[in-house]
């Protein structure tokens, strides 16, 4: 099980500050900022606290169960981020 | 020796001015103002974020909590520059941060642009939410296709508002005109026409992915004009980002993608086209499109047009949506090749020398990109610059210190000016005259409503 951060995700940073095992990124001051479109749970290293959920302010993270159909896609997209990462 | 509490003021209400407002709140002890031309707060949050976008749409209550919920004062329909002027400001305030954005979009340069019905995407983002000095807009429906030009998010807003049914529109906190007008709509065909090629376009994927998923529409990509040319081919598989490689998957996706049954609304996507013309008697009749070709030129690739290939392409709208420009603010100094305030990481810089007190934050500091989160890690920047000045002693206490003062000189200029009380007052009818069609919010869009709800008590 893992946390998922759907694509409204305006990037204010608000969960990265309070996730316990820097799981979030791109983290703070990374030039990767710049070039991402929203900011990505690593499933690998998710430990479904939850803190993140209500640090967001609009909302918008969920546990993968409870992700809505038509945002599925979201739980692909944030494990495909770490994973051409890696590959990269 | 008394000592007071330096008085701060954050000028413009949107995102960036409330990120700087909220940090400010939390990491100084000042005096608070927010002084905004309009009578809402939040700037385009409120006025340029998508209507449909209802989740991104709930960040204004974070702002309200960090801001108002914590003693920031409020000053909205007072227009610094036109109601009072910086030169007075600075009078009252130890510290003036400018947040003011961008007023203005930038032209496109091509004959045909001032047409009646060839209207910038900012001022059909601003009519459909309602911003009051919009409300009045000429847009004219009644044809049967509409081009955009611009390939960045706000071009793929602007096509899904325009092709969305407006029943699912009927839900979020579009403006009751905009809404009324898009029901009679004749479009059925919405042109975007992207300069670069798919692999250099601006969107991002979640604006395409979202776009595809429009109920009874189809998204129409010729395959020819999605094949990459050798330059951009090398160009994605060496150097781009994730979001460059994932929107040319997409829109290989949507490519090979046959036409929905039952269709009524097409947006067609095109790339390596330009606009060369806008054509029509009186209003826009067509648009004369040229191709391009990428073309490396040094270690960039840049889209270059060819000759012997323009066609026409007919339609009664063009809407271009190829970015802003910010415009100078009296009395301070301006960056005329950028369009912002020249500054330092956020302190406002004269001849190179910082103006004491006077910072940017936000596109008048960084010029129009990022999104709303951009504003959060800048404003962290520029407050960063006003506690390092603050600590150093830099920031001589304002001439005129009392409250009062100020208070009295805003009044005798703007005696409308709209305090936090006055924007709750706003904020509960319109979000009690939605209630009553289960929308979260129906807008007050011009200024006379939007003063005699400021001035309800209950």
């Amino acid at each position: 099980m893992t946390h998922v951060i759907t694509d409204r995700c305006v990037m204010d940073g608000s969960c990265v500050e309070v996730c316990p095992v820097d799981c979030i990124l791109p983290a703070r001051d990374d030039s990767e900022l710049e070039i991402v479109e929203q900011l990505y749970i690593d499933p690998r290293l998710c430990i479904d606290c939850g803190s993140c959920v209500s640090a967001c302010p609009i909302d918008v993270i969920r546990a993968d169960f409870e992700v809505a159909d038509d945002r599925a896609y979201a739980i692909v997209l944030n494990a495909s981020f770490f994973e051409q990462r890696t590959e990269g | 020796m008394t000592i007071s509490r330096p008085r701060v003021a954050v000028i413009g209400a949107g995102p960036a001015g409330a990120y700087t407002a909220s940090l400010l709140r939390t990491r100084c002890d000042v005096e608070l103002d927010i002084l905004e031309r309009l009578a809402t707060p939040w700037g385009l949050l409120r006025h340029g974020v998508a209507p449909d976008h209802l989740e991104v749409k709930t960040l204004q209550d974070r702002f309200e909590t960090e801001t108002f919920g914590r003693g920031c004062r409020f000053m909205g329909n007072l227009d610094v520059g036109t109601d009072i002027s910086h030169d007075e400001l600075a009078l009252h305030y130890t510290a003036l941060f400018y947040a003011t954005g961008t007023q203005q979009d930038r032209p496109l340069g091509v004959p045909g642009e001032d047409l009646a019905n060839s209207l910038s995407a900012q001022e059909f983002v601003y009519w459909y939410n309602g911003h009051p000095a919009y409300r009045d807009l000429d847009v004219d429906l009644s044809g049967e296709r509409a081009v955009i030009i611009g390939n960045g998010n706000v071009a793929i807003d602007v096509a899904r508002i325009l092709v969305k049914d407006p029943d699912e529109l009927r839900c979020t906190d579009i403006a009751d005109h905009a809404l009324h007008s898009l029901r009679g709509s004749k479009v059925r065909e919405v042109v975007i026409l992207g300069r670069r090629g798919p692999a250099q376009a601006a969107f991002s994927n979640a604006a395409l992915r979202e776009l595809g998923d429009v109920r009874g529409i189809d998204v129409h990509v010729d395959p020819a004009e999605i094949t990459l040319d050798p330059a951009s081919e090398r160009w994605l598989a060496e150097e781009a980002g994730f979001t460059a490689r994932r929107n040319v998957q997409l829109l290989k996706g949507l490519a090979a993608r046959g036409p929905e049954a039952g269709s009524h609304r097409r947006v067609v996507l095109r790339f390596l086209r330009s606009p060369f013309a806008i054509t029509g008697r009186d209003r826009v009749e067509s648009v004369v499109v040229r191709r391009n070709e990428i073309r490396r030129e040094g270690d960039r690739l840049q889209a270059r047009e060819i000759q012997g290939h323009d066609e026409t392409v007919d339609c009664s709208l063009v809407l271009r949506a190829v970015g802003y420009l910010g415009a100078a603010i009296p009395g301070l100094p301006f960056d005329g090749d950028r369009c912002v305030l020249p500054n330092d990481h956020g302190r406002v810089v004269r001849d190179g020398a910082p103006v004491p007190g006077v910072y940017a934050v936000g596109w008048v500091k960084r010029g129009p990109t990022g999104i709303l989160g951009t504003n959060k890690r800048d404003a962290e920047e520029t407050v960063a610059q006003f506690v390092a000045d603050l600590e150093a002693g830099t920031l001589p206490p304002p001439s005129m210190p009392s409250r009062d003062q100020l208070d009295e000189l805003v009044a005798e200029r703007k005696p409308t000016t709209i305090t936090v009380e006055g924007w709750r007052a706003i904020d509960r009818r319109e979000r009690a005259r939605g209630a009553a069609h289960s929308r979260p919010r129906r807008k007050l869009s011009s200024t006379p409503d939007l003063l005699e709800a400021a001035s309800d008590p209950n």
